[in-house]
């Protein structure tokens, strides 16, 4: 299939689709990139001036909003796809062979990664509500002291994580679950044989050959876990709340962009948040690369 | 659930006969750790659907629990005068449309990518998965300022297909991948057009995929909260700003806070129900190939 008729049709079948998306994305990155070595305040149209990597020295000492945004987003982000990836993992492992009510397990499963993440939000205020919550209820009834959670500047952000955790941790258990499925039985059954226990057969066996599915799944839920930004605005609010304890980069560069119209030091919170998530993206692959070959 | 095309990807399910008496007697132990993990998952959602048809008094009690009598009065409060009938409108509106078009776009392009093997080109389109919305919507707003756009349905539109022409194209490269290629090279000797191929063969044999990712990208176009709280004015705001606005009111009315979150989940949650097998395919399209 390589006449030139061909190349002709797949060009003109793929172009609307590059060019719709390049077009939304090109211009609008280029127009950021200039924003971050520009003085833009107030307006965006208004006239600017070069202003040379100032946005960048504002940002980069910053240590009373940008530094702890990006330290909440990466601890945010390391936590949430760690506890995911395991828990994800075990309960993959626990769904593989077939069982009664199979098919009503992956509905519940599909459930909380599509639903809308700011219901989401609103669900999980109720719960967790200090006062009306049924969480502080449970937790008095078994004689636990009862918590804060999102009311609270300490625990909001480990309550976040929590449910990042109860919302995708079913995202990572149905990418292994097709994983583990397409791998063949014969590798497990001669470790069987030669007398290998549950636990080598997990480890020694099916992990290593679940390494390409699980790294996919890696980098895909680590840039979406980046970039969370409806469930941390739902609950906490404009800044991640009053002493902006919820605050991570997405959360920032929205505040600056559309609170106080600080559009150029917006830019360059954005730029360096893009390259903090295109970073993790190849240190990622490149981990993969490694693991998989 | 209808599953008469047969799914074109190999097949992933061990036969029937394969399982031995022993693995089909699963243990009490897995069997209740598999439904603690299904509890955690589901009851959060169950006690927010029950809260939505509790009073106010029974709402800020959680003593009441899942036995009480239901009333439908948060559900009567919200669908009557308030935003949310008109905020439920616009994200149809806008979710079915964007769904649409981005179907259009992503197809045709997406069995190019699969057929042609121009993953290089194709993989280009995952730029966007990984770009920070937020640095794209100041310069959209700008852009669509000069245009006169901003709060119209055009601008949503356009701002969702941009989520959901990548995932549709995502989706549907692995599925053109499956489809045998043996078929279409048949119909090009019985004289169909490269394209004529494409339009008579492949794409009514793709037709599963294609309601997939369209369902997959609609969900996605239902739940965006970013683009329509920046790109919406009042007359178009979609139905998470208006669930983002009422959380304000949530001291006052959570019944009907409930009810309004319980109305933006439960059409995902009915088309997790008719078509969970679907979903959780185009869900791990990619991911499970490495």
């Amino acid at each position: 299939m390589g006449t030139a008729q061909h190349r002709r049709l797949r060009w003109i079948m793929l172009a609307p689709a590059l060019a719709f998306v390049g077009l939304m994305i090109i211009f609008p990155l280029l127009f950021t990139l200039n924003l971050s070595f520009s003085d833009a305040f107030g307006a965006v149209n208004a006239d600017t001036t070069f202003a040379g990597t100032r946005n960048y020295t504002d940002a980069l000492t910053d240590t009373n909003r940008f530094w702890p945004a990006l330290w909440r987003t990466v601890l945010f982000t390391v936590v949430a796809v760690v506890l995911e990836t395991v828990l994800g993992l075990a309960l993959a492992m626990l769904m593989r062979k077939p069982f009664r009510g199979m098919r009503w397990a992956r509905t519940v499963l599909i459930v909380p990664l599509l639903a809308t993440p700011v219901a989401i939000g609103v669900l999980w205020l109720l719960v967790l509500d200090p006062t009306i919550g049924i969480a502080n209820h449970v937790l008095t009834a078994i004689g636990l002291p009862p918590q804060e959670f999102l009311g609270s500047v300490s625990q909001s952000l480990p309550t976040l994580m929590l449910i990042d955790v109860w919302q995708w941790t079913p995202m990572m258990t149905i990418i292994l679950l097709a994983g583990l499925s397409t791998l063949p039985t014969d590798p497990e059954e001669a470790a069987t044989v030669d007398g290998a226990g549950p636990w080598q057969r997990f480890r020694h066996v099916i992990l290593p050959m679940l390494g390409p599915t699980l790294a996919a799944a890696l980098v895909l839920r680590s840039v979406d876990a980046l970039k969370t930004f409806d469930i941390i605005y739902a609950t906490k609010g404009a800044g991640g709340g009053s002493a902006f304890e919820a605050e991570t980069l997405n959360v920032l560069a929205y505040g600056l962009t559309f609170d106080y119209q600080e559009y150029a030091l917006a830019s360059a919170v954005l730029v360096l948040f893009t390259a903090l998530i295109v970073g993790v993206v190849l240190l990622l692959r490149r981990g993969v690369g490694r693991d998989a070959t | 659930m209808t599953t008469t095309l047969a799914r074109p990807t190999p097949a992933t399910t061990p036969p029937r006969n394969a399982r031995s008496a022993r693995q089909v007697r699963t243990s009490w132990l897995r069997g209740i750790a598999i439904v603690v993990a299904m509890l955690v998952f589901a009851l959060p959602v169950i006690w927010m659907i029950a809260a939505a048809f509790k009073t106010n008094v029974q709402v800020t009690d959680p003593s009441t629990g899942l036995w009480f009598t239901p009333t439908l009065e948060n559900f009567t409060g919200v669908l009557t005068g308030g935003e949310l009938p008109a905020a439920m409108a616009n994200s149809l509106i806008v979710g079915v449309v964007s769904t649409a078009l981005s179907a259009l776009l992503a197809v045709p392009a997406a069995w190019a990518v699969g057929r042609f093997a121009m993953y290089r080109t194709g993989s280009l389109v995952l730029v966007a998965r990984v770009v920070p919305a937020i640095s794209l919507l100041v310069p959209w707003y700008y852009l669509f300022a000069q245009a006169g756009l901003v709060g119209t349905y055009t601008v949503l539109v356009l701002s969702h297909m941009f989520v959901s022409v990548p995932l549709i194209l995502w989706i549907m490269i692995s599925f053109f991948q499956g489809l045998p290629i043996e078929l279409e090279e048949a119909g090009q000797v019985d004289g169909l057009t490269p394209f004529g191929s494409f339009l008579r063969i492949a794409l009514p044999l793709a037709a599963p995929g294609v309601a997939t990712a369209s369902m997959l990208a609609f969900v996605a176009s239902w739940n965006n909260f970013l683009f329509a709280l920046v790109l919406a004015d009042s007359d178009t705001k979609t139905l998470p700003v208006t669930l983002f606005s009422f959380i304000s009111y949530a001291s006052t009315d959570w019944g009907g806070l409930m009810a309004a979150a319980t109305i933006a989940t439960v059409p995902v949650v009915v088309v997790a129900l008719l078509a969970q097998k679907h979903i959780v395919a185009g869900l791990t399209a990619g991911a499970s190939k490495g």
